[in-house]
């Protein structure tokens, strides 16, 4: 059995405590006027940081003020002027004022988001072990399924988000505000799915059905220890294929609703896809740290080299498949240069350059050289390394999904970014090890298990 | 040759593979072992370096993607600049992004090609080269091990043989 120690629970206090006072900082260092944004943003210019940043914000804030400006010089098709010209300023005051008032709420989310789908990336591997019935795998299972546990905090955490933002207590879904719709053509034509309503029933609906086969599939797992026969084990098996559907058609449409609608000019097909392979590889990356701590608490014996081996050949190959989605996103957009397409790269490549390069050599160069070679998949340090980089470099893939979209120009990663990892990990490792110790994290019963105590590469 | 070749012949991998087990324990040193197929986890009981193979295909790798950036810097930056779709062709890095699929399949082409033509080298294959099959059988059902046998040791290393469960053991011609 997992003792879950005090220090240990001590431990996730602090990051929780210390995450909320930066969170709590961040939300009232917001400005509430109109007048304290303008001030903030002449204090920062001043600063030296970005001498014509006021200017640039003018332009290119995100794509939606981008947007709305390009539609003042040109009036193109489809986009209509948000304002009149005289308003034209006040418009983009107040533009400002959301932009910076959301930056607390923006990196709440990003937090909570993130957690919550490495619990859901966990989720999705150990339906595919289900299904496909892993022979190597099934001594993980109760691993997995403790961190799975997180769905359920992480969904009605993310789930009380969404209804603040749908009672107008951000401005992180521009598409929410009925304001903005009214002014916005190409809302509109999309507002028949893209409504608060509808997009909550849509969230409920998600989360219900990945937290009931999380909830039932455990059941079927714990059962089948003590059981006779192999019904559990079966039953089990066909509810995690047909999951696997259902997880596959809600998985893209939840990237389309939680992440994409956040720039609701903007779409590509495959985003999907590429949510799923940045939290799928973050899930699996978590899967083998929790292993090589459980293993080095002597715990999970016959977890052996091979295990670890088979975990970071996951993470080694999701990471170049996340690179192929990346790149594969990113190339069709740059060669086709259609200017609605367009602006999500131009805002990210001006505005978050560092971030937005730099989590390639996180996410894709620094796992490829290190893990590359065969036997320094075996090796705990090198794998609980190239995890952390890994999960480093996830986050800012997240962050880069959202935050242009609802804080533009005015990001940084401080203060309230910092107090969203602290809460979100510490209330993750919270409950994930809260889980643990509920059940030996050595499970029995599964007719596979034979094979997977045995496993060797 | 100062020592003999004996050859030991087995029908059955698990057997063999308790074999080399055995004889390896004894002390002897086993030249060769033919298989009709790949034998899981031989090279282990064998003792057998690890390959070098994955270090010189990723050596390939770097190769195919040095020779794909400066190909590409030629063709379409240096020597005869092209605007396709609009795209800037002064420099390389502008252009970039067009390039990262040739610079990828020519990674592979490289590493994959070279790699197989490494193996074949190594493994003494070339065209033409007649082959080293002691025992033609041993295409087909037979495992086959040589072993090197120290002068006076005849005896007691065929005893040793036939109680691994070999059906036969071959004494080199005198």
């Amino acid at each position: 059995m997992y003792q879950f120690s005090q220090r240990f629970k001590l431990t996730t206090y602090v990051l929780m405590a210390l995450g909320l006072l930066g969170l709590a900082y961040g939300f009232l260092s917001a400005p509430s006027t109109v007048e304290e944004a303008k001030a903030m943003v002449a204090a920062h210019d001043s600063d030296g940081h970005g001498s014509d940043h006021a200017d640039e914000s003018h332009t290119a804030a995100d794509a939606h003020s981008a947007e709305a400006a390009h539609a003042q010089d040109s009036h193109a098709p489809g986009y209509e002027t948000a304002a009149h010209a005289d308003d034209h300023e006040t418009a983009h005051d107040q533009h400002l004022l959301d932009q910076m008032r959301n930056r607390p709420w923006s990196a709440f989310y990003v937090s909570a988001l993130f957690s919550f789908l490495i619990a859901l990336g966990v989720l999705a591997f150990y339906a595919i072990n289900r299904a496909a019935q892993a022979g190597w795998s099934p001594l993980l299972f109760r691993v997995m399924e403790g961190i799975t546990s997180y769905l359920i905090p992480g969904g009605i955490i993310l789930f009380v988000f969404f209804v603040l933002s749908a009672l107008h207590l951000n401005h992180v879904f521009v598409w929410m505000d009925p304001e903005v719709v009214a002014h916005d053509e190409l809302i509109r034509n999309k507002s028949g799915y893209l409504n608060p309503t509808f997009f909550l029933i849509r969230a409920a609906f998600f989360m219900g059905g990945w937290i009931f086969y999380r909830q039932f599939s455990r059941k079927l797992s714990l059962a089948q220890e003590t059981a006779t026969d192999n019904r559990n084990f079966v039953l089990n098996f066909r509810l995690s294929a047909g999951f696997l559907v259902f997880f596959l058609i809600t998985e893209s449409i939840m990237s389309w609703d939680w992440i994409m609608s956040i720039d609701p000019h903007w779409f590509s097909t495959l985003f999907g896809w590429y949510v799923f392979a940045s939290f799928f590889v973050s899930g699996i990356t978590v899967i083998a740290l929790f292993t090589l701590y459980l293993k080095s608490k002597g715990l999970l014996e016959q977890v052996n080299t091979s295990h670890i081996h088979d975990l970071a050949k996951f993470m080694f190959g999701i990471s170049v498949f996340w690179t192929y989605l990346w790149f594969s996103q990113f190339m069709l957009i740059w060669y086709a240069d259609i200017p609605e397409e367009v602006t999500y790269y131009v805002m990210r490549f001006e505005e978050y350059n560092l971030p937005f390069l730099g989590m390639l050599v996180l996410n894709f160069l620094f796992p490829l050289l290190v893990i590359m070679r065969s036997d320094y998949k075996r090796i705990p340090w090198f794998v609980q390394t190239v995890g952390i980089v890994i999960l480093i470099g996830h986050y800012i893939d997240f962050y880069i999904m959202i935050m242009p979209g609802s804080v533009g120009a005015h990001w940084s990663i401080g203060v309230p970014e910092l107090g969203g990892i602290l809460f979100f990990s510490g209330l993750f490792l919270f409950v994930v090890a809260t889980a643990l110790t509920k059940v030996p994290v050595t499970p029995k019963g599964s007719p596979l298990l034979e094979e997977s105590k045995h496993f060797h590469y | 040759m100062a020592s003999k070749i004996f050859r030991a012949l087995y029908n059955d991998d698990d057997i063999l593979m308790n074999a080399v087990k055995k004889v390896r324990e004894a002390k002897h040193h086993i030249e060769e072992v033919y298989t009709p197929f790949p034998v899981h986890g031989l090279d282990k009981a064998l003792g057998l370096d690890e390959t070098r193979l994955s270090m010189a295909a990723f050596l390939y790798g770097c190769l195919g993607l040095t020779v794909a950036t400066v190909m590409m810097n030629y063709i379409m930056i240096e020597d005869w600049p092209q605007d396709i779709g609009g795209k800037p062709s002064f420099t390389f890095i502008q252009n970039m992004p067009a390039f990262v699929p040739v610079m990828f399949e020519m990674t592979i082409f490289f590493a994959a090609h070279l790699m197989v033509i490494t193996f074949y080298l190594k493994s003494k294959m070339w065209p033409f080269k007649k082959a080293e099959n002691p025992l033609p059988s041993t295409t087909d059902a037979t495992f086959l091990m040589e072993i090197a046998v120290k002068e006076g040791e005849e005896e007691a290393l065929t005893e040793l043989l036939l109680d691994t469960g070999a059906v036969e053991v071959q004494l080199p011609k005198e």
